[in-house]
């Protein structure tokens, strides 16, 4: 009776509300959650994302006195090793092998950076995981969103090298890494959200990964070069496709073609291509393939992560 | 489902599985694969309720009753294994002070951060920042590092920057015991403002008084089954008779005796007022016996007989029991009563409700309780206002010019 009273009273006050507040959202807490909601709260915490990156980059290099700097030491280290081994030491005759090499190892360190941290990071983040509401699938976009600030960061050195050495980039085919960018940013996200999730069961994933992530490096044409020293010993075989299945060798061939931009060198006193002498369309046709698989990727990583959610307080 | 609702609990139910030392890495899955032993444990019973939109509603249980996890389903940090939870409007969580906080960073960058999480926009938070700090009386120190705070600096912190997200919705969990007394009334100010507002407040506490004091409706969970949901008084009577069967059901350990707890039994309490005429009616000032009427089916050393006087509103007005009285009583086997004599009944015109109950001597233990067990009601034929008469006397002195 009393209760039909007052929710009369205040459904009175709440017509003069509605005049003037827009219609409440309304959200539903269940076990099942589609795709489609798990992507509008993640667009409504946009912002969180947001924050998210800046707080991972300002807490990491808090205290150090080279800051952001820091975040292109290791790979500038590794590039480093690298050029002096195969170029210098075992003298493969790549020209400039430091942008050939730095061309490729961009976008992967992007994706490796990416794909690992957002492995571990719901874990690590179990304090928040397990008292604040928000989709937890943010924090794996926030370690793929950091790693990206990294990869900008390395970026910039990268040009600075290319006008120290002297290499230009094809200036017109410079609009292909727009979706080399998406597409290895999709993979980077559909791996690094499913494997957050499963990494809460299976805690093994933070140290498999690492392991992986080695063995892929070397799937890849980073270090040598896919058309003088892959392509004709799968080709032979007819397995190339096999090689090109690896979906971070489009987007490191599309990267060295339009940033490396050369082809021919001398290679055992012949004439040989570093990069295949494909068209840019067959680039482009790669890239867009992958955007695609990325696509459906991150949908399938969404709907795993979905499923896993549901006990991530528990587990934590 | 009702329009004017806030949130719409449907059925909701939550299964926990405790694992008996489950591995968490692969290689341990696979050797104890098949026979990972585990207990369900059914933290949520298929609840059902409503909360309408502007009324605030306690969630009162015991540990363990699953009012956390209830009103994290709510918040939606956890998803309920069966059945939904609706929620209507924007809604921010207080699970825990300052959870997110990120210690490295100044209280200024996470006031943004923690903001974000609630859901509000930078320029949301900047139009609130000046408003936050002021609350959390944080201004010399909202610039370092939080890592550097006290934990009252860090809680105050955190309740700032919930209580500034103004969410159509607000559930609390027990954080209300934070920081000093003067802050804590701060606090549950800004709660009531909140109510005023119209917001929809969820709370749950264990504090009884607290439920009575601010909200409209009460649930009661216990094991995971809605006990009961209604108004506050109500439902802290059921809460206190659930806590009281729950001791029931386990013996007590004390002094070196094992009492069970249908050892004593509280008949009935009575109220007479001895050298009353009968034909007179129960004045103030009179005196009053209370008297508790019990059995035992076991000797028993050392219990404490109390009784308590509650006003019609429910404030606590009077307390006393044996052990305040320095009596020492052993329990024989047998029936028994046990009488509080007062020689003059003090309250006057409102209808006293008395409870009282036995219990173990240092009083960890209630063995028999009964709440609101008869009331009193004094006639009052004075003048004055008020529920307490005293003896009192006015005494004029002139100074002589």
């Amino acid at each position: 009776m009393t209760d039909d009273a007052s929710a009369s009273a205040a459904s009175s006050t709440k017509l003069k509300a509605a005049a003037v507040a827009p219609p409440k959202q309304v959200r539903i807490v269940s076990a099942t959650s589609t795709v489609p909601t798990r992507l509008s709260e993640i667009w409504r915490c946009r912002e969180l994302l947001v924050n998210l990156v800046s707080t991972e980059i300002k807490i990491k290099y808090k205290n150090s006195t080279l800051g952001l700097l820091w975040s292109m030491v290791a790979p500038a280290a590794n590039l480093a090793i690298y050029w002096l081994v195969f170029g210098v030491i075992l003298k493969n005759g790549v020209p400039n092998f430091v942008i050939y090499l730095f061309a490729g190892t961009l976008f992967w360190n992007f994706f490796q950076t990416g794909v690992q941290t957002a492995t571990g990071v719901v874990v690590q983040q179990a304090g928040i995981v397990k008292k604040v509401a928000f989709p937890r699938e943010i924090l794996a976009l926030a370690s793929v969103g950091t790693a990206a600030v990294y990869m900008f960061s390395q970026a910039l050195v990268l040009i600075l090298f290319m006008v120290i050495v002297g290499n230009s980039p094809a200036w017109g085919l410079l609009p292909l890494l727009i979706p080399a960018l998406i597409a290895v940013a999709l993979i980077s996200v559909a791996i690094g959200i499913a494997l957050s999730a499963v990494n809460v069961y299976l805690r093994d994933m933070q140290h498999l990964i690492e392991v992986i992530m080695m063995a892929w490096f070397w799937a890849c044409p980073i270090v040598y070069s896919f058309w003088n020293q892959i392509h004709p010993k799968l080709d032979h075989h007819g397995l190339t496709w096999v090689y090109l299945l690896n979906p971070m060798t489009p987007i490191i061939l599309t990267s060295q073609r339009v940033i490396y931009n050369q082809h021919l060198y001398h290679y055992n006193n012949k004439l040989a291509h570093v990069l295949p002498p494909w068209p840019a369309s067959s680039y482009l046709l790669m890239d867009l393939a992958l955007i695609v698989v990325g696509l459906f990727a991150t949908y399938g990583a969404l709907a795993i992560f979905g499923r896993l959610e549901g006990n991530f307080a528990e587990e934590l | 489902m009702n329009e004017q609702s806030a949130v719409t609990v449907e059925g909701v139910s939550k299964r926990f599985r405790l694992y008996h030392d489950r591995g968490n890495s692969l290689k341990e899955r696979f050797v104890k694969r098949g026979q990972a032993r585990y207990e369900d444990l059914w933290a949520l019973n298929d609840l059902s309720f409503d909360v309408k939109e502007g009324e605030t509603i306690g969630i009162l249980g015991h540990n363990g009753s699953g009012k956390s996890t209830l009103l994290k389903c709510i918040c939606g940090v956890l998803q309920p294994t069966q059945g939904q939870v609706v929620v209507r409007g924007t809604l921010a969580g207080l699970l825990e002070l300052g959870a997110g906080f990120q210690p490295e960073l100044s209280g200024r960058d996470n006031v943004y951060l923690n903001g974000s999480m609630l859901g509000l926009s930078r320029r949301d938070v900047e139009k609130v920042f000046d408003e936050i700090v002021e609350f959390a009386e944080l201004e010399q120190f909202i610039d370092n590092q939080v890592k550097f705070y006290s934990s009252g600096m860090y809680v105050r912190l955190g309740f700032a920057v919930a209580v500034s997200v103004k969410p159509d919705i607000l559930v609390i969990d027990e954080v209300l015991a934070v920081g000093d007394e003067r802050f804590q009334r701060k606090c549950l100010q800004r709660i009531r403002e909140f109510k005023e507002q119209g917001r929809t407040i969820i709370v749950v506490t264990h504090s009884a008084d607290q439920v009575k004091s601010i909200c409209d409706r009460a649930v009661v969970l216990s094991h995971g089954n809605m006990l009961d949901v209604g108004t506050p008084g109500h439902a802290v009577q059921i809460f206190r008779d659930s806590l009281l069967g729950e001791e029931a059901s386990r013996p007590v350990h004390e002094e070196a005796q094992i009492i069970h707890k249908g050892d004593v039994t509280l008949l009935e309490i009575t109220c007479t007022h001895p050298g009353a005429v009968a034909s007179l009616p129960f004045r103030s000032g009179d005196p009053v016996e209370i008297t508790l009427v019990y059995t035992s089916n076991a000797p028993i050393k050392g219990v404490v007989f109390g009784i308590e006087v509650h006003s019609p509103l429910g404030y606590l007005v009077l307390a006393t029991s044996t052990l305040d009285l320095d009596e020492h009583l052993d329990l024989e086997t047998g029936k028994g009563e046990l009488t509080f004599s007062f020689d003059s009944w003090p309250f006057a015109g409102e209808e006293m409700k008395i409870s009282g109950g036995i219990l173990s001597r240092l009083g960890g233990v209630v063995y028999a309780w009964k709440e609101d067990a008869c009331r009193l009601k004094a006639i009052y034929e004075g003048r004055s206002p008020g529920i307490v008469t005293l003896p009192v006397k006015a005494s004029l002195k002139v100074a002589t010019p």
